[in-house]
């Protein structure tokens, strides 16, 4: 039983992580929380569903083409609402208004596009189910771990090994410096929003095949509790994503079980709470300020 | 090599710098000295393009680069040393020097890499730490080394002395000289002026935003309004 809901809570956890490290990455160059992203990870759920229903394509094609949809959104978002407020005097808070537009506009339009009804994924997947030792996991559950922790080891190894990824940290850690050093810091930006909002398209596939219910409105919610793993895991780090996004999924799951199902939220958010009066910079937060605007 | 014409910049309605003209000719060091808040700083931000100036013209080997964004100054042969050094904390020190060669396409990067290890033995030593976790000397290494990476023509240094104990201080001006005599060109920041007017060809001397005056190193160091201001009254 325990070890049942461990799974069932990673998996769930797995997908929260991915939707977190999307704000940790434009969090870290930016410095700013982008609002709309829960409405990307939407998008990405429906652009996903269409894929694989009007189109009949495989789960992984429509995977991707929910991704290469984020990433189209992303880059929109970059150039049309956040480079606009950049090198102008403008207040703070601009960018983050103009996120929170972003993410307005997105939900109205996928309420226009795609109705308001709830629609789910065919539930091929679903059905089947695997028995280890006494444990069932089924074929949507290994295909959400399976990608999601793909996707997280290889984000992990870019940003550690390749130019394109040291850049991002430099950027993230000092965008000044990353300037002088010869680093095209613009071109660096619409990338990184571009590769978060894929990840949180893809997100929303992996979600849509684990709850079975896509609707406009589901971005908000999930929206919250990335920001909720963002400063869980302390402001702007990958591994505290990671590993802040598992911890929620597995609080949720276990309060679930253990019988407060209807309070599955407020259990989750309150353990968050809990742990920031322990630990206010987040698990893996460090005291200093982060970021270099 | 490098040329300011009749150069203003600011901060909104703070003006830093007023009508600047400075020369720095190829193969050379020239200092650029002044009391604190004089706008030294800003004159390098405004050759690497990180503020817009205002009015005036910068030219590097005879092209223009005011308005040029700041990465393609750094492709074009200038490398800045920024002022308190900037050092990648949470980049390895391999990261930092990596991260200074990241324009480049050639491969002799790693050679570089070599001769910067020559140069500095302890940052070989260190490489996989933490940048942060270096003392100050050895992250003004880092920082000249991580500079040197993207081989610059011209090398701009801002204040490398700065919060650094005389004997490091030493060893810091020995290298940048060394660095010159292979061949970069020098433009020097300094406070500590007896050393920056020693090893440089040309100083200028910068006040509230304008050139007071400018010469030959040598008589910058005999002129009695620098003795009085910046060399503490004696020889
Ligand atoms: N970011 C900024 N915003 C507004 N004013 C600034 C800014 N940076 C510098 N200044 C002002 O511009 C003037 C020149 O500053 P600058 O940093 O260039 O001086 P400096 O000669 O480098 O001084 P120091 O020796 O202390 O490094 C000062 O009056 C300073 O207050
Ligand atoms: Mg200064």
């Amino acid at each position: 039983m325990f070890l049942q809901q461990m799974i069932n809570g990673i998996t769930l956890g797995s997908t929260y992580a991915l939707i977190a490290l999307g704000y940790t990455l434009i969090f870290g160059v930016l410095n700013i929380v982008n609002m709309a992203h829960g409405e990307i990870f939407m998008f990405g759920a429906f652009i996903g569903l269409i894929l694989a229903t009007t189109f009949n394509m495989s789960i992984f094609s429509a995977l991707l083409g929910a991704m290469i949809a984020g990433a189209v959104l992303g880059y929109l978002m970059e150039r049309l609402a956040l480079r606009p407020l950049r090198r102008r005097k403008v207040s703070e808070l601009a960018p983050l208004i103009s996120t929170i537009g972003v993410s307005i506009f997105l939900e109205s339009l996928a309420l226009r596009l795609f109705g308001p009804q709830a629609q789910s994924f065919p539930s091929i997947y679903a059905a089947q189910l695997f028995e280890v030792g006494g444990l069932k996991i089924s074929a949507v559950q290994i295909i959400i771990l399976a990608i999601s922790f793909g996707l997280m080891v290889a984000l992990r190894f870019w940003l550690a090994k390749t130019r394109l990824g040291k850049s991002i940290r430099a950027t993230a850690e000092n965008i000044e410096t990353a300037n002088l050093l010869g680093v095209d810091t613009q071109k660096v930006i619409v990338l990184t929003v571009m590769l978060a909002s894929a990840l949180g398209g893809g997100a929303g596939v992996l979600v849509g095949l684990a709850f079975n219910a896509i609707e406009p409105t589901m971005g908000i919610t999930m929206g919250f509790k990335g920001l909720a793993v963002l400063i869980l895991g302390g402001l702007g780090n990958i591994t505290g994503a990671m590993v802040g996004g598992l911890l929620l999924g597995i609080a949720e799951i276990f309060s679930v079980a253990y019988g407060v199902s209807s309070y599955r939220d407020a259990v989750a958010f309150g353990f968050i709470i809990l742990l920031l009066f322990l630990r206010p910079q987040g698990i893996f937060g460090s005291k200093e300020q982060q970021g270099g605007r | 090599m490098l040329q300011l014409q009749q150069l203003a910049a600011g901060y909104g309605n703070i003006k830093a710098l007023k009508n600047i003209d400075l020369t720095v000719p190829a193969g050379s060091i020239v200092s650029l000295i002044g009391a604190n808040g004089a706008g030294k700083t800003t004159v390098m931000k405004v050759i690497m393009g990180l503020i817009k100036p205002e009015s005036g013209q910068i030219l590097f080997k005879g092209q223009k680069i005011s308005g040029v964004a700041t990465h393609k100054i750094v492709s074009l042969g200038l490398s800045l040393v920024p002022e308190g050094r900037s050092i990648l904390s949470r980049m390895t020190v391999l990261e930092n020097l990596e991260m200074g060669a990241c324009q480049r396409k050639d491969n002799e990067v790693q050679a570089d890499l070599h001769r910067i290890f020559q140069r500095f033995p302890i940052l070989e030593e260190r490489k996989a730490q933490l940048g942060g976790t270096l003392s100050g000397g050895q992250q003004q290494m880092l920082a000249i080394g991580r500079a040197l990476m993207s081989r610059p023509e011209l090398l701009l240094l801002d204040e490398p002395s700065m919060g650094l104990a005389p004997l490091i201080v030493a060893d810091i001006f020995k290298v940048i000289q060394e660095i010159n005599q292979e061949g970069t060109t020098v433009l020097l920041v300094e406070q500590n002026v007896r050393q920056a007017l020693k090893i440089a060809k040309y100083a200028y001397v910068l006040e509230t935003g304008r050139i007071s005056l400018h010469g030959q190193a040598v008589d910058i160091a005999k002129d009695p309004r620098v003795m009085e201001a910046y060399l503490g009254g004696k020889k």
